[in-house]
């Protein structure tokens, strides 16, 4: 196991602190599936909370005004993911007004299954994890699933989100599983929380008492990288495995993220859509790295500037955790829902080492959390040996970067394995 | 707008660790059993090192320079080739012995194959048993420790026992002796001792791992013991394994990254190979020592293991 330096200190201790811009650029994809159409037009007076953007599909999620005020343009704009996209910018009046009315205990109670599922795929909620697969999705599986997994890992370096989000809204959280069990009529619940967040531990033991909930249990894990993936989840908490190319409801499990769980309970409570999320803002240029609770659109370079003032010029500014994140070519990028973090690299944090030819030392071997050999991978893509890396399984690879961590040579593995997938792919569809 | 932002492939952080910083701590492990090879056998051992390193590290930067290469000189590996190729060398041969030793193990064996990462076998071992074959009156000719280099003829205890010796006290030394490295042999591999202490710096920094020397070594162990030339489970354990290269060739040559297996079971099976055929040419073959030829041997298998032994994949089962 290897030891990441974590650098939560930065902002672990600081409480989530709400972020609202002047203008927002919303982009109309933000999650895995169909990209949504407008639905509003330039000109057009929008509420916070309304619909904006949608289209008829299943595997798709609807997108919400997250400010109050006038659609300036529809038009390409940065994007964290995909370089450019459309985006709808609205530019806020202040006002936050809205028609959002919460509903009464009771009336949640008497939510069917597929109002439920309704209310939690017009609030257009993804997976906030990092993945963005819509979350009705999930509570309507194909198979059969007995267990839920609630994601509060949080592995990444650097990032604080979730472990704020579970210590602040516990009761929230487990209103939201709740939630989820009650659609799935699940068996077992674990809620999987690194050892390396003690005060979250005991919130939730906390509050599960206070519930008397018994069902749910709390799992704690060792933390290291990369625990909270979901394949390395359900190998940790169930000592089982998804079969290669399968996905978790083939083993009768789904694993939803914390933030996940709290936005569904915004969405039914609350009848509040995502518009809204959390955010770690950190990096060694900030004088003042914070959790912020953002609107879907702000662009980071506000963010960064209510974080400052700038220590330094960042070099590198990377979306989501320095171990999986992408690094952006502009600081104009919004935040969308699977944001969960901006990370602010400056000149010394900044690795410009040139990587070498690999030395087999091994260690990507022995610590590759899927059993690959990416020592291999890398030089087969290098050649273009691009069987040898297929023989070698590289379609198993699930990305997480741990290799190219553990380089002494630093090889760019993920680079490598990335580019072997995408011919193979081109060469033979699967 | 920010246009000068650096954009890369995820991660976006890397552990500190380097070749170089492998590759120089390698370098030190391995300098106070060099220091002991001084004490026993005289200056001329240390003539022999620095000569060995000296050229290791020009040749490298030589073949780089014609190659219009980026000089990686600093970088260790060069040098640690040369200081391992002395640590192989009999300490008395002629200071030119090193010179054309150095020369093949970083021109023919390692730039040849395109350098650092790329070649198959073990360039200082290459270039020792190159040098055996082709000089083989100076690089079997041995002194004892504290001898004087006119008493050059002296025999390791490895080959007065392969002439019919029977026991270590028939040569006349006892296993604290070879433990210390009070015995004629290589200038590097005598002093175990101080080799072991080397080791164990690796094994804490988790430079290497104990998969390899330990299968080597328990190997070597077992069958030395029981077919023993004076009957079955008759052999010498420990005489086997702290007389000639053993410790030096399975903690800091068997190990080399680059020439062998990746995976934990390949390392397990590479050191099987090593200790077996080590004893198959100390008991049957001509030579006394065997643990050079049984390494290069085994170099090449590495692709083969790699492909045989490789770990078992999530969700493959």
């Amino acid at each position: 196991m290897v030891k990441i330096e974590e650098n939560k200190i930065f902002t672990r201790n600081r409480p989530i602190e709400k972020f609202i811009p002047p203008v927002v650029y919303i982009p109309l994809i933000q999650h895995t599936g169909k990209p949504t159409l407008p639905l509003v037009k330039a000109g057009e007076y929008v509420l916070l909370g309304q619909k904006i953007a949608d289209v008829e599909a299943n595997i798709t999620a609807s997108i919400h005004s997250s400010v109050s005020g006038e659609v300036k343009a529809i038009q390409l704009y940065p994007h964290p993911v995909l370089g450019k996209a459309m985006a709808i910018i609205i530019e806020n009046d202040g006002q936050d007004k809205n028609e959002i009315k919460p509903l009464k205990e009771e009336e949640v109670k008497n939510l069917t299954f597929k109002e439920l599922r309704l209310k939690i795929k017009e609030a257009g909620i993804v997976g906030l994890g990092g993945a963005g697969f819509p979350t009705h999705v999930k509570l309507n599986p194909p198979k059969p699933i007995d267990t839920l997994i609630v994601n509060g890992a949080e592995c990444e370096p650097y990032l604080t989100g979730d472990f704020r989000l579970m210590l602040e809204k516990t009761g929230q959280i487990i209103k939201g599983i709740e939630l989820i069990v009650r659609c799935l009529e699940l068996k077992n619940v674990y809620i999987a929380i690194e050892d390396n967040k003690p005060e979250a531990i005991r919130a939730f033991e906390k509050e599960l008492k206070s519930f008397s909930i018994t069902r749910y249990k709390l799992h704690i894990l060792k933390s290291y990288y990369p625990q909270g993936g979901e394949k390395q989840l359900i190998k940790n908490i169930l000592k089982k495995e998804v079969p290669s190319g399968k996905l978790p409801f083939d083993v009768g499990v789904v694993v939803h993220n914390v933030g996940t769980c709290f936005a569904i309970y915004e969405a039914v409570y609350l009848n509040k859509p995502l518009y809204e999320r959390v955010v770690t803002v950190t990096g060694n240029c900030l004088t003042h790295p914070k959790n912020l609770l953002v609107r879907i659109g702000s662009p980071i370079k506000e963010l960064i500037n209510y974080c400052g003032p700038l220590k330094e010029e960042p070099k590198k500014i990377v979306l989501g955790g320095p171990m999986m994140g992408i690094a952006q070519y502009t600081d104009e990028v919004p935040v969308i829902k699977t944001t969960s973090g901006v990370v602010a690299f400056g000149e010394s944090e900044v690795m410009v080492s040139k990587e070498s030819f690999c030395i087999r030392c091994g260690r990507c071997v022995e610590y590759c959390p899927v059993g690959l050999m990416p020592a291999i991978l890398s030089l087969s893509s290098q050649s273009q040996n691009w069987q040898l890396a297929k023989e070698y399984n590289v379609f198993d690879c699930i990305e997480c970067g741990l290799c190219s961590y553990v380089c002494p040579a630093k090889r760019n593995m993920v680079q490598y394995i990335k580019t072997a997938k995408a011919v193979l792919v081109k060469n033979e569809p699967r | 707008m920010k246009n000068n932002l650096l954009v890369s492939f995820w991660p976006h952080i890397q552990m500190k660790d380097s070749i170089t910083k492998i590759m120089w701590i390698v370098f030190l492990s391995l300098i106070p059993a060099g220091i002991a090879g001084v004490y026993f056998f005289g200056l001329h051992s240390l003539v022999l090192i620095f000569v060995s390193i000296v050229t290791a590290v020009f040749t490298e930067a030589l073949i780089q320079l014609i190659r219009k290469k980026k000089i990686t000189i600093y970088d260790g590996s060069a040098a640690l080739t040369g200081l391992l190729l002395a640590y192989n060398l009999p300490p008395a041969v002629p200071f030119w012995i090193p010179i054309v030793g150095s020369f093949f193990a970083i021109a023919i064996a390692k730039q040849t194959f395109g350098g650092l990462g790329r070649n198959i076998f073990n360039p200082a071992l290459s270039a020792r048993v190159f040098l055996l074959l082709s000089w083989p009156t100076y690089m079997t000719a041995f002194v004892n420790p504290f001898g004087s280099a006119d008493t050059i003829s002296s025999a390791t205890p490895l080959s007065t026992l392969k002439e019919g010796g029977r026991t270590l006290s028939d040569i006349g030394l006892t296993y604290m002796d070879l433990f210390l490295g009070r015995r004629a042999g290589c200038i590097g591999e005598v002093a175990i001792f101080l080799l072991l202490l080397g080791a164990l710096v690796l094994l804490i920094l988790k430079i290497i791992t104990l998969h390899t020397p330990l299968s080597f070594i328990f190997m070597l162990a077992i069958f030395s013991w029981i077919f023993d030339k004076h009957g079955l489970f008759k052999g010498d354990v420990l005489f086997s394994i702290m007389s000639g290269g053993v410790i030096l060739g399975a903690f800091f040559m068997a190990t080399d990254y680059v020439t062998s297996p990746l995976t934990k079971k390949g390392k397990i099976v590479f050191g099987i190979g090593c200790g077996l055929i080590t004893f198959i040419i100390r008991r049957f073959a001509g030579y006394p020592e065997g643990v050079s030829f049984s390494i290069l041997i085994m170099n090449a298998f590495v692709p083969l293991i790699d492909r045989i032994f490789k770990p078992s994949v999530y969700g493959k089962k």
